[in-house]
């Protein structure tokens, strides 16, 4: 895989001589621990993989799957919806929680709480909730209208905005968290300076708060659209892929392949997505490693 | 007491239009678990939004194993506990030394390291999960503890060694330069000068690396597949399986399961947010 995308200025290794001093002996055997686990337990199963999914074949075979043309534009509504409309609340609710309350402050220490506990329990409470005959909400949809609540798991844009929706309940608390760090850094001077001015809501956040935001605010974006796409767990338990397979992504497609025992496929659908994830990898690694 | 301004009291309200919707999002899905907990199965189905008879009679279904779907919750419990420890521990090991390797002795190639390890932090897990389970067929470690352990690993040490990497830069060098210069050698300076310096740190990636392993789903259900093997998480999306299956005693399960992660990140917090959100993302 492209690891010299990472664009690091290496510092080339000495030849190993006698000049190595204690210090650097050291500095080998304690670095040593976690490249054995990152040449076992990365390097081989990335080219182990690659290897696998080096018949051109498999592409044609991907192409020709109705379910992978499905996922894929799935995983982009996913994407540019659901990173879109996380980010854009947790901007606004970042404003809302920097307000100085008592009780926002509580607010903010149960509203982490999505972030806190596992996936696994609260989507899977999601699911019963969203059953047609005996969840929750389908029991007030009759008990106010006198109608059935629609099917909701059964439709599949339904059902894919459902595991949208559960997804931003899960790390919405975590952008919005680190939004308002960034909010509370701006210097309170420049707003008392500004509201001199006579400077409206809007125009406090148009000229000071966005400018001094925009950068974490498209840091936050990009990272979120790399976990986003590794997000399984909320279709995955959620909607398990289906009505009829119609609501994968791609990082549940793989393990559809997997189960189905079609481990070139599951390699090659991983493959067919490098094109937008190294991207945005070599975009993160410049942020992170200045 | 002087009286609020009208204006107050109308910000008051925007603020409240605002956080009573956030407090009834964040909370429908974990009442709805809680009320499932709490419920006997007949009140379960009512659509009540508090049960007649709240009882707490699942817990004791759950604790005393009395379902066939909770016949091994024990073991997986005890399961869950031991692969979240030990990948915390082998983590904070592994991470610890490389990151007082790289910042501190400056080994050679060590930023070079570092990238290779963000890399892998940015490739998303469940990319991986795919060439990982054939890897660890291959190595034979299928259905065995330590599959998901080495994985779990394997996906938390890159953030853990960027973290600590990040602290110990902020460590001033004059520090190793004097215990050096007091005949410390290279072990001392890790153990009596550097592991106490950085204790704040190494308790924020030990609770990351514990409560990542403790949540994981994707790799467990992959890696383990004996009744007796099987996480928490595993044996809850097995409830699934079947059609009937017991809604109010999955929930309760689900409940107990979740309780130990939210209580240690609520006790971690100030550690959480100090070392965790900072690094992860820096403008």
């Amino acid at each position: 895989m492209a690891i010299t995308l990472s664009g690091s200025d290496t510092i080339p290794a000495p030849p190993l001589s006698s000049r190595l001093t204690t210090q650097q002996v050291w500095g080998i055997l304690l670095l040593a621990p976690y490249l054995l686990v990152f040449l076992a337990f990365v390097v081989y199963p990335v080219c182990y993989g690659l290897y696998l999914a080096r018949d051109p074949q498999n592409y044609v075979a991907l192409y020709n799957d109705p379910i992978f043309a499905r996922a894929a534009v799935n995983t982009l509504i996913f994407l540019v919806i659901g990173i879109n409309v996380k980010m854009l609340i947790a901007l606004f609710l970042s404003g809302f929680f920097a307000q100085q309350r008592p009780w926002i402050k509580w607010l903010s220490v149960i509203f982490i709480l999505p972030w806190a506990v596992p996936s696994i329990p609260t989507i899977l409470s999601v699911r019963f909730m969203l059953n047609p005959e005996w969840g929750m909400i389908n029991h007030y949809i009759f008990a106010l209208t006198g109608d059935d609540g629609p099917n909701w798991l059964n439709d599949p844009t339904v059902a894919l905005t459902m595991a949208i929706g559960v997804h931003i309940w899960k790390s919405l608390p975590f952008w919005t968290l680190i939004l308002l760090t960034g909010r509370l850094a701006i210097p309170h001077d420049l707003y008392e300076a500004s509201e001199v001015d006579g400077a409206n809501p809007w125009q406090k956040f148009r000229f000071i708060t966005w400018p001094s935001m925009q950068t974490l605010y498209v840091t936050c974006t990009l990272l979120s659209m790399i976990w986003t796409l590794g997000d399984f767990n909320s279709v995955y338990l959620l909607t398990g892929g289906g009505p009829a397979d119609l609501t994968h992504v791609l990082s549940t497609l793989g393990i559809r392949y997997l189960r189905l025992d079609q481990l070139s496929l599951a390699m090659a659908s991983i493959v067919v997505a490098m094109p937008l994830v190294l991207p945005l990898v070599y975009f993160m690694m410049k942020r992170l490693s200045r | 007491m002087k009286l609020p301004t009208l204006r107050e009291v109308g910000t008051e309200a925007k603020l409240l239009l605002i956080g009573i919707p956030v407090f009834i999002w964040t909370m429908v899905p974990i009442y709805h678990m809680f009320l499932f907990a709490i419920s006997p199965k007949e009140d379960a189905f009512s659509g009540k939004l508090w049960p007649d008879h709240p009882t707490l009679h699942n817990f004791h279904i759950v604790f005393y194993q009395e379902h066939y779907f909770l016949r091994d919750f024990w073991i997986q419990f005890w399961n869950s506990t031991v692969i979240a420890l030990a990948a915390g521990a082998l983590t904070l090991f592994i991470a610890t030394a490389a990151a007082f390797s790289i910042s501190r002795l400056r080994v050679p190639g060590g930023r070079w390291v570092m990238n290779l390890a963000l890399f892998t932090y940015f490739i998303p897990a469940a990319f991986l999960a795919v060439p990982m389970y054939r890897t660890m067929g291959n190595y034979g470690l299928l259905n065995n503890h330590w599959s998901l352990i080495l994985a779990m690993v394997t996906i938390a040490s890159p953030y853990a060694i960027w973290v600590l990497k990040q602290a110990s830069d902020k460590l001033p060098v004059e520090l190793d330069e004097a215990a050096v210069m007091d005949g410390a050698t290279t072990l001392q300076l890790f153990r009596l000068v550097y592991v106490p310096l950085m204790m704040p740190s190494l308790v924020a990636i030990g609770t990351y690396a514990v409560l990542l392993a403790w949540n994981e789903y994707l790799y467990a259900f992959l890696l383990l597949s004996k009744d007796t093997n099987l996480t928490l998480p595993v044996a809850l999306g097995n409830f699934l399986a079947a059609d009937d299956s017991p809604w109010e005693l999955l929930m309760t399960t689900g409940f107990i399961y979740a309780l130990p992660p939210a209580a240690i990140y609520y006790a971690f917090k100030r550690y959480m947010v100090g070392g965790l959100t900072a690094g992860a993302v820096k403008s």
